[in-house]
């Protein structure tokens, strides 16, 4: 039986196929009157992936005209596209780490996390020298008064941004891939929040916002990227994303900057020159989780 | 006839000067990875700042004390002046005069005598520490801040290891995450 019989043919106008077309057509109209050009322009948004340059300059403008009016400060959103030939890929010495946890709340800062409910994308975990990387007797919240503490050592772990990433395969709408330069993304408008990413991660590093993020208005970071440190809603996931609004720029990530014994390095893997190359010709290096084949483009190495 | 000439005089070199404009352009643009690599690669060197060593104020320089005083070369633990300083570098087997020069005192000196500014001190700590030097000029060794594929950073070793003392500080960590459970 074909709609357009049913609802349009007199004999079979009943109270049924009356209410139907009485709904759709109001709630059209209820979408298309009542709703601010704005969010029709939300809602009807397609994957970043598949945007034109058209669209994502629109939708750049919107998101920034929103979080200024929201913020109360200048907002900047910025889609730039990857470096050429460049592939990131991130080394942590874990003989340097002592564990004090500023790139915790650097990352915070920079890349707008909530303060409550509290994200924090970087986990610092303190393990015993005598186990080894032991994950079941690692230790999350540590509270020493001094670092590091006798007969332990520290592994941060965050996205380790895989080059087979279990999380991309297991998203039932692509709202996360891999970007060219290696970074993994999210599209938070484009998540539903199933958290099947989150299930799929090895290493436990997406967040997922259970509640509306808080963030205090002085301590905003206004320069943003669409893939990375945008205000996110309420209901999505997140994760690092080696600080995207910086890598693209050609600057280090927040983390590397605020390590105090500059444990963290960063770098291309397709410049032979790089910090980070000169870590896989020299060192000592091992990646999280090997077995899985996750493929981690986190490596961490021994420096000494 | 004279007159196209004169008009093809001013319009080749105009071309010439329009292509030539061009491939700057087109050279600027189409070649960013050529940058790249050479901020990161080739041009490392000069692209690497380094802050001014961090010598304890008022007591820089040396010589305006030193440069009156006669030099004991005995060496000796210090008692009236310069007591403060907590050595533990080594500290049986050398003292000030194995890194401080005598004769020029706002220099340091390598082992084999020749003078190293403070501002190049990690010359002098690179002749027993070698590797970790060859580490630190490769940008493994100590924090760097700036561009990953530019200008950058670095810090001198004694930044982070007080020199008479180098054990790098323990620190207090900063408060541990909350533990799961209490969202609202």
């Amino acid at each position: 039986m074909s709609i357009k019989k049913t609802f349009f043919s007199p004999e079979k106008l009943n109270r049924r196929s009356f209410l139907k077309t009485a709904a759709m057509t109001s709630s059209a109209a209820l979408f298309s009157a009542s709703v601010s050009k704005e969010a029709r322009a939300a809602f009807l948004k397609t994957n970043f992936k598949s945007m034109s340059k058209d669209d994502i300059s629109k939708t750049i403008q919107r998101l920034e005209a929103q979080y200024t009016a929201q913020y109360g400060k200048k907002f900047s959103v910025s889609a730039k596209e990857p470096l050429p030939e460049t592939f990131f890929a991130y080394g942590l010495d874990i003989s340097r780490c002592i564990g004090c946890r500023r790139c915790v709340y650097a990352c915070v800062e920079e890349n707008n996390q909530s303060r409550d409910p509290q994200i924090h994308w970087i986990q610092v975990l303190e393990m015993d020298k005598e186990k080894g990387i032991d994950f079941l007797h690692s230790d999350l919240y540590y509270d020493h008064e001094t670092v590091p503490h006798e007969g332990h050592f520290y592994v941060p772990v965050h996205c380790q941004h895989c080059k087979n990433p279990p999380c991309v395969k297991s998203c039932p709408v692509e709202a996360t891939w891999i970007e060219p330069d290696g970074i993994v993304v999210v599209d938070y408008d484009w998540c539903i929040g199933c958290r099947t990413c989150m299930a799929a991660c090895p290493y436990g590093a997406r967040y997922f916002n259970w509640g509306k993020s808080q963030l205090p208005d002085e301590e905003i970071n206004p320069q943003t990227h669409y893939l990375g440190n945008r205000p996110r809603p309420k209901g999505v996931v997140e994760k690092c994303t080696f600080c995207i609004q910086r890598v693209r720029e050609g600057r280090y990530p927040a983390c590397v900057e605020a390590c105090p014994v500059g444990a963290r390095k960063f770098g291309n893997l397709l410049d032979k020159d790089s910090e980070i190359r000169y870590i896989l010709e020299n060192k000592r290096v091992l990646i999280l989780k090997e077995e899985l084949n996750t493929q981690p483009k986190f490596f961490y190495f021994y420096g000494t | 006839m004279q007159k196209t000439r004169i008009k093809l005089n001013f319009t080749i070199p105009l071309w010439l000067a329009v292509i030539f404009a061009f491939f700057l352009l087109f050279d600027d643009f189409a070649s960013p990875i050529n940058i790249v690599s050479q901020q990161t690669g080739n041009a490392r060197q000069k692209d690497i700042q380094v802050p001014p060593p961090p010598l304890t104020e008022g007591i820089f320089p040396c010589s305006e004390c030193h440069a009156e005083m006669e030099t004991n070369p005995e060496p000796r633990e210090l008692v009236d002046f310069h007591d403060d300083i907590e050595f533990t570098h080594d500290e049986k087997n050398r003292w000030c005069l194995d890194c401080h020069d005598a004769d020029n005192r706002d220099m340091l000196h390598s082992a084999g005598g020749e003078p190293i500014d403070f501002k190049e001190s990690y010359k002098l700590c690179g002749q027993c520490h070698g590797p970790k030097l060859r580490d630190w000029r490769a940008g493994i060794h100590g924090r760097r801040t700036g561009n990953w594929n530019g200008q950058k950073q670095y810090l001198l070793c004694a930044h982070c290891h007080d020199p008479h003392s180098p054990k790098y500080k323990s620190m207090k960590p900063e408060p541990p995450p909350k533990k799961p459970g209490n969202t609202k």
